[in-house]
């Protein structure tokens, strides 16, 4: 069995465009940006200021896709920089990608215009069919297909040696970087780019999260203190790839290890009452034997979204007794973005690996506690607002060999 | 002690088969009609189509009763082609199927008649906006979040038959299918489980899904009569016809298969997949992608050109696919293409779109058991630059012992796949 190892990090959020832009959260520098207008009175985390050109250099190609695409294939680009292997052509025709994503963004305006006239429509169905065929633009079709953010990725930095999407919220982010972690360590691929993208302000996907009350609204809070006003989360524009090679692979070609894949567990709950609970015991039972005795990272995909915030966390307590564990919720900072989440999560994690750092707290609560010295090992953890509960262990490259 | 395959990997065999499409539901009623050479494509009732470009399709409205959703109808698809599958393969039991779940499915989307519904919770006359029925239902219509989230088929699915972990949605556009196969073949040969389902679904006819193809001017117009529409590989050939359907494949590891008595239907013998580079809806014009794919699939089964029987074509049926099918085909296979029969079982039952890649795998599995291949049905006229024996109309009896099945979909993703007889 390989040993797969991160060798690229791309990530963008609404803290800053490359994962460089982040180190300002291990001295707690950064604070979280917030638009409380765009989707107003449901706050989001807008994207930093991007300049799309440098890694997307034909309009053409921008004009093909929606926002998420677009930063979904900036963030790859970024990547494949931070691996050294942007442009190499050779490299990318064997590399493998998986992409986590959800649909493109709708023309909110064209349905809005359509639902404000049907009801008073001598025909519903005849104006439903003339309005739409008059109004809908095919461009906007291939944006609003989850695949082409795959799509554009190979057509922009020529990432050929297979393309597949993952679909289905948090857990395609999290199944995402298990699957190609699985390629790689059966020695089915060599390298493989995996990650997501999510665009923050976009009324449709606010409808379908509003809906179930998914979303906070008014002030933002930490992701673990909004229990008392029903939970939510705060979405956030973020685009995380990881370029994942086996062991060999990278160190082949010179390539800079940034941090080690450990086991990685992707279940499925139906949330009946107690479900979550019991999942999480259980994927904490099968990751202990593989963690070491020490500082423990948690880094959590936590979307806010109750009653599976406060189910995760309890979980977290739990483990309190047995390790010493720095709980972070970057949910607090950046937002949550679904598919991208823990691919981005992920993305940090590897961060603080190679820096040989660790995140000073993103809130007061007292949850999250400053550690004295940076882990070696973190956990990455993702439980979906509906549906996925997982984790994945990362470890330093600076230790033994796994 | 595991059966290896070419290349020392586990063996993968194929237990079950299961198959709806617009020609109906079970294998025997589809290969029934696909061997004599019926379409089951025919003019939209579901809707009206008065105003819209296309007004055919192979949908499927014998399902459910009017009113369903995409989701809905992707789920009960999905059902009953697992359903069909599991009970062949004698593990429909338990309702613990023992291994992980891969199913393409089509994105979903919040449907039309649902966002009408929440319009009309606004008051009357004034405009509606996404704000104002965000924040007259919010927290009201869980029932909503659940319809539409992208993982619900997927979910609903792994809650009927119990598979395990977290059951993976996928979508390769139109090579889906095949993907949700190739990862079932991986799980299996990587050693990570003995068993996997894969499901290919597609219940999306709904009006603005039939638009927004329309809009890529990717529909066949020849619509009178709807069941000539569907012309692949043929000269006057114009576009797709979009239909309906779900397949599934039970795979298993071949000892653990035959440790507990299954019958062994057939080998996935290799899988191959390229992405391209090229255009968002076209294929690069030398190729390689489809090329690739293919020679991958070939690689992986350890087999060289000569040593495939028959090909299930992607066909289309638009202009562009065909062809470039067509170039690539001659660029691994050569002058052997003039002999090789390749037959289109889109001609019958239209692009299953999602579902096709599984569609088309269950269907080159039952030509292989019955050693009859489905024909090309609505070929007149010859594509004198597609010399090919297109098995024109008429179903043959043959046997096949390799089948190649091929999909390739829009956004580049390419996918082959090796079918084999039983050792």
């Amino acid at each position: 069995m390989n040993d797969v190892v991160v060798t690229g990090i791309g990530l963008v959020s609404s803290l800053g465009v490359g994962v460089e832009s982040h180190h300002g959260l291990f001295d707690g520098q950064l604070q979280p940006v917030f638009d409380r207008q765009a989707t107003a009175p449901y706050p989001i985390h807008p994207l930093a200021p991007i300049d799309f050109d440098l890694l997307i250099p034909k309009k053409g190609d921008q004009r093909q896709m929606d926002q998420g695409q677009r930063i979904g294939v900036y963030a790859a680009g970024l990547a494949l920089q931070d691996g050294g292997v942007l442009g190499d052509l050779e490299f990318l025709q064997n590399t493998h990608l998986i992409v986590a994503a959800g649909d493109g963004e709708r023309d909110v305006a064209v349905d809005e215009e359509i639902l404000s006239a049907i009801s008073s429509a001598e025909d519903r169905q005849i104006f439903f069919n003339l309005s739409m065929s008059k109004k809908l633009r095919p461009t906007l079709f291939l944006a609003q297909l989850p695949n082409l953010l795959a799509g554009n990725i190979s057509i922009v930095h020529g990432v050929t040696g297979s393309s597949r999407t993952f679909m289905g919220e948090q857990p395609a982010g999290l199944d995402a970087i298990v699957t190609m972690a699985a390629r790689i360590r059966a020695g089915s691929v060599n390298a493989g780019l995996a990650g997501g993208a999510y665009s923050a302000p976009r009324f449709d996907m606010m409808l379908h999260l509003g809906l179930g009350g998914a979303i906070l609204e008014g002030e933002p809070a930490s992701v673990w203190t909004r229990k008392e006003r029903g939970g939510g989360m705060i979405c956030g524009s973020v685009g995380a790839f990881l370029l994942l090679e086996s062991r060999d692979h990278a160190e082949r070609r010179g390539a800079r290890i940034s941090a080690v894949l450990g086991p990685a567990f992707s279940e499925h709950s139906f949330r009946e009452s107690g479900e979550v609970e019991t999942c999480a015991a259980d994927l904490w039972a099968r990751m202990k034997p593989s963690l070491a005795s020490g500082p423990l990272g948690i880094i959590s995909g936590a979307s806010g979204a109750e009653p599976v915030t406060a189910q995760e966390l309890a979980s977290f307590e739990r483990l309190q007794a047995q390790h010493e564990i720095y709980i972070r919720g970057t949910g607090t900072m950046i937002g949550h973005a679904l598919e991208a989440t823990a691919p981005a999560n992920l993305a940090l994690a590897s961060l603080a690996l190679r820096e040989q750092k660790y995140f000073a707290p993103f809130d007061e609560t007292g949850i999250e506690k400053d550690a004295p010295a940076p882990p070696s090992q973190i956990v990455v953890t993702s439980f979906g607002h509906w549906r996925g509960e997982g984790m994945i262990l990362l470890r330093s490259a600076r230790g033994d060999r796994a | 002690m595991n059966t290896c395959d070419r290349k020392g990997r586990p063996l993968v065999a194929v237990t079950g088969l299961g198959i709806v499409t617009s020609l109906g539901r079970s294998k025997a009623e589809n290969w029934a009609k696909l061997t004599s050479g019926q379409s089951g494509v025919g003019f939209i009732k579901r809707f009206t189509t008065e105003g819209l470009k296309a007004h055919i399709a192979g949908s499927i409205d014998f399902m459910l009763p009017a009113g369903f959703n995409s989701q809905e109808l992707s789920y009960a698809l999905a059902e009953d082609a697992a359903r069909e599958a599991l009970d062949e393969a004698g593990m429909n039991g338990a309702n613990a199927f023992p291994g992980p779940l891969f199913i393409a499915v089509p994105p979903a989307e919040i449907s039309w008649r649902t966002r009408e519904d929440l319009a009309a919770t606004l008051p009357a006359g004034s405009p509606v906006t996404y704000a104002a029925m965000i924040q007259k239902n919010f927290g009201k219509r869980r029932d909503i979040l659940d319809a539409f989230s992208m993982g619900r088929v997927g979910d609903l699915i792994a809650q009927r038959f119990g598979t395990r972990g977290s059951p993976i949605s996928i979508s390769t556009a139109c090579a889906s299918g095949a993907t949700a196969v190739q990862m079932g073949v991986d799980a299996i040969r990587f050693g990570l489980t003995n068993a996997a389902l894969a499901i290919g679904t597609d219940g999306s006819i709904n009006v603005e899904s039939v638009i927004r193809f329309s809009l890529l001017s990717a529909l066949s117009m020849h619509e009178d009569p709807p069941q000539e529409a569907s012309r692949p590989f043929s000269h006057k050939r114009d576009g797709f016809v979009m239909a309906e359907g779900a397949a599934a494949l039970v795979l298993e590891n071949f000892d653990t298969a035959r440790a507990r008595g299954a019958e062994i239907l057939g080998i996935v013998a290799g899988c191959g997949e390229r992405a391209d580079t090229f255009h968002r809806t076209r294929s690069n014009p030398d190729g390689s992608a489809i090329v690739g794919a293919i020679n991958n699939a070939l690689e992986d089964a350890g087999m060289g050109p000569d040593e495939i029987d028959y090909i299930n074509a992607h066909g289309t049926s638009t202009p562009e696919n065909d062809k470039m099918e067509a170039l690539a085909c001659m660029a691994v296979f050569g002058e052997r293409m003039k002999a090789l029969p390749i037959s289109s079982n889109k001609s019958m039952i239209g692009h299953t779109l999602t579902a096709a890649g599984a569609v088309e795998a269950v269907i080159s599995l039952l030509t292989i058991r019955h050693g009859v291949l489905p024909p090309t049905i609505n070929y007149r006229e010859p594509d004198p630059a597609i010399p090919f024996d297109v098995v024109p109309n008429i179903a043959r009896a043959q046997k096949v012992n390799r089948v190649m099945s091929n999909s390739f979909g829009f956004g580049g993703q390419n996918v082959s796949l090796i079918f084999q007889s039983p050792p």
